[in-house]
């Protein structure tokens, strides 16, 4: 089972899809995605060799219900508990798994859930990943805000009552360079008491940089583990290159980030071992950065604008569900966030039971906050990166956990 | 009984339970209020500094003692921020420290606590540092110029009771400050062996928080306490440490 990403646009020139077809099926003409390119820090470390060597020998076929039943009986869940939570086996022991993954929830978080938004404000992009609605051979309107219409935007949605924004931007440095992002985290910080960042990944300097104007945190989405798998879905642009990416969120403690946040993009390959590598990421760096805040977050895949065929394949809601309890029985401690991308239905039933954050009021749109938050005319605004499901407002989020019998939470840290 | 109560920092509390509000709600605040007759209740600034519209500082009833605890802060300098923020705040003189270098257990860092203790009592904060216990900490930190002591039970959350118990002990016995048990209280049971090795007060949220009916709970809690500090104030009588005696003697075979 495969999606198929393929997708020509009518706009592009012929010179432009003949370069996309030879990246598409000539492999020789794609760079070694294992090299890194210049301008891009190597830093000394030993995480990555460690996850993946446990990645590498996960067969998750070998693991049986008796291991299951362990992994669920142990106190502390071990790494081969892990591996036992997230195979087949597991299926059947999905509601004990989430009984003991809300127990764990509750320990470590008591009833409160994190309410927070993002916000897009660049989708010119230099990669091609042919998953990405954002890709740069995908024809969509391209927008970059400036300065004064970032903080019209940041207005808009602080209005709203939201105290923790997530400032998003297509991965072009030349569009977006770091310098454009400080500045938008500096206007943000007026705005909004935790400022969180999911840009392209950058050099220890760069985050430190972007700290010092008001970032608390950093999302790089892994997108899969998988090496190999990884050539074929991100064929140019300097995303191509897997290992920096690897290392993004420790370059980003390096630079003195509070918080940092993991995942891979449920989908793209076998979701088993890229739910192993994701988990691995988050409890070999938290041993070696134990003050870090981690999260991981379990994005699925969308439609895209052009190609509303992309489906999540094999990673069902109850799979799903059972690679986010065993997240939560493996790292107790961590946030877990389930975007819009999850259906209000999903999201409401998930809260109970393993996630602690949750995103609302959400546009993953450029310059068009106007116009969803108080139905504004906006002319120019630029397209999505990909389709949302649950389109709830704060307020109506608000409501619904409350609801629930759980407590919304909008700010959580002090900058001081 | 008579004129038993709690002095810290100069101020008396009839009660002997501390609302702990890392996990708060609104429902968790009514209900250790007006069913467990706490008096103290913390708030992390952190997450009292906010514009949401359901500001925790706004469900603090009158005549209850806010102490304001400066929860994620990772290093001495920091907590200092944070206590004079909350003083600028209007959240008083009191402070709870707690420092944490550790995002899993959340376990105490007594060095950068003892850091944070001397430079808050020397600005007139009344100081209560969360600690883990360890009698040599205790004693600077009683040097340092603490109100009070804030062992752990057990790792916070955990709800397993007195884990710590014997160090806990060895803190009761020689520190002439109150000590209070904070984290790892799990069920009113715990708060009373608590009370009943001589404890000041217990903390205690998670427990009260994830109860199937908070309103029991919390009254459950205020009788353990009272019970457990009734207990230590009447002086316990011999207690059994482990096994029972035989009537007949373990040694009786032996000849002389």
């Amino acid at each position: 089972m495969e999606n198929n990403y393929l997708v020509d646009s009518e706009f592009l020139s012929e010179e432009a899809l003949k370069r996309k077809h030879k990246l598409e099926n000539d492999p020789s003409s794609r760079t070694d995605h294992m090299e890194y390119m210049e301008g891009m820090e190597k830093i000394d470390s030993d995480i990555c060799s460690k996850v993946m060597s446990q990645v590498a020998s996960y067969d998750c076929g070998r693991y049986t219900a008796k291991d299951v039943s362990a992994a669920l009986e142990h106190e502390t869940c071990t790494i081969e508990d892990l591996k036992a939570l997230l195979s087949p086996a597991a299926e059947p022991f999905l509601e004990k798994m989430a009984e003991r993954a809300r127990l764990e929830t509750t320990k470590h978080f008591g009833n409160t859930v994190y309410i927070f938004t993002p916000l897009y404000i660049a989708n010119y992009c230099e990669n091609y990943c042919v998953y990405c609605g954002f890709n740069c051979y995908n024809h969509i309107k391209r927008m970059k805000l400036e300065p004064d219409q970032i903080e019209q935007e940041m207005k808009v949605i602080a209005e709203s009552g939201m105290e923790e924004i997530l400032i998003l931007t297509g991965e072009s440095r030349a569009q977006s360079d770091v310098r454009y992002i400080g500045e938008a985290c500096k206007l943000a910080r007026k705005y909004f008491r935790l400022v969180g960042l999911e840009i392209y990944p950058v050099n220890t300097d760069e985050y430190r940089y972007l700290h010092e104007c008001g970032a608390d945190y950093v999302t790089v989405f892994q997108e899969t583990y998988d090496t190999d798998k990884y050539e074929t879905l991100h064929l140019a642009g300097h995303k191509r290159v897997w290992p920096y990416r690897f290392d993004a969120q420790e370059r980003a403690l390096m630079g003195g980030m509070r918080g940092v946040a993991f995942s891979a993009l449920l989908g793209l390959s076998d979701f088993r071992k890229d739910a192993l590598a994701s988990a691995l990421h988050v409890y070999y760096l938290q041993r070696k950065y134990p003050q870090a805040e981690m999260s991981l977050s379990c994005p699925r895949l969308r439609p895209i604008i052009n190609n509303d065929k992309i489906t999540p394949l094999d990673v069902s809601e109850k799979r799903l569900c059972q690679i986010l309890c065993a997240y939560r029985i493996f790292l107790p401690f961590v946030g877990i966030t389930v975007s819009s991308r999850e259906s209000a239905r999903f999201r409401n039933g998930i809260v109970k039971i393993a996630a602690t954050k949750v995103s609302a009021g959400v546009s993953t749109g450029i310059g068009d906050h106007a116009k969803k938050y108080e139905g504004k005319e906006q002319d120019i605004t630029g397209d999505e990166q990909f389709e949302i499901e649950d389109v709830r407002s704060l307020r109506s989020m608000y409501d619904d956990i409350t609801s629930e019998g759980l407590q919304p939470v909008l700010n959580d840290y002090l900058y001081v | 009984m008579n004129n038993d109560n709690l002095i810290i920092g100069g101020k008396e509390f009839s009660s002997r339970f501390i609302l702990g509000s890392g996990k708060y709600s609104i429902k968790l605040i009514e209900a250790a209020v007006k069913d467990a007759g706490a008096q103290m209740i913390t708030v992390a600034v952190r997450r009292a500094n906010t514009t949401e519209k359901e500001n925790i500082l706004d469900y603090i009833p009158q005549g209850v003692t806010l102490i304001p605890n400066t929860s994620g802060a990772r290093t001495a300098e920091e907590a200092v921020r944070i206590a004079r923020l909350a003083r600028e705040l209007g959240c008083g003189d009191f402070v709870k420290i707690e420092i944490m270098k550790d995002t899993k257990y959340l376990l105490p860092d007594n060095y950068e606590t003892l850091k944070a203790t001397g430079i808050l009592a020397n600005e007139g904060f009344i100081v209560m540092p969360y600690m883990f216990p360890d009698l040599n900490v205790a004693r600077s930190l009683r040097d340092a110029g603490a109100a009070t002591i804030m062992p752990l039970g057990a790792p916070i959350g955990s709800n397993s009771g007195l884990q710590a118990a014997a160090f806990i002990r060895i803190l009761i016995d020689e520190i002439d400050l109150p000590v209070i048990v904070d984290a790892g209280i799990g069920r009113p049971s715990q708060a009373c062996e608590a009370m009943e090795m001589g404890a000041a007060a217990v903390m205690a949220n998670t427990a009260l928080a994830t109860a199937g009916d908070l309103t029991m709970m919390a009254s459950a809690f205020k009788d353990a306490i009272n019970a457990g500090r009734k207990a230590y104030l009447s002086g316990l009588g011999r207690v059994l440490q482990r096994g029972a005696s035989a009537s007949d003697p373990l040694t009786g075979f032996l000849r002389d």
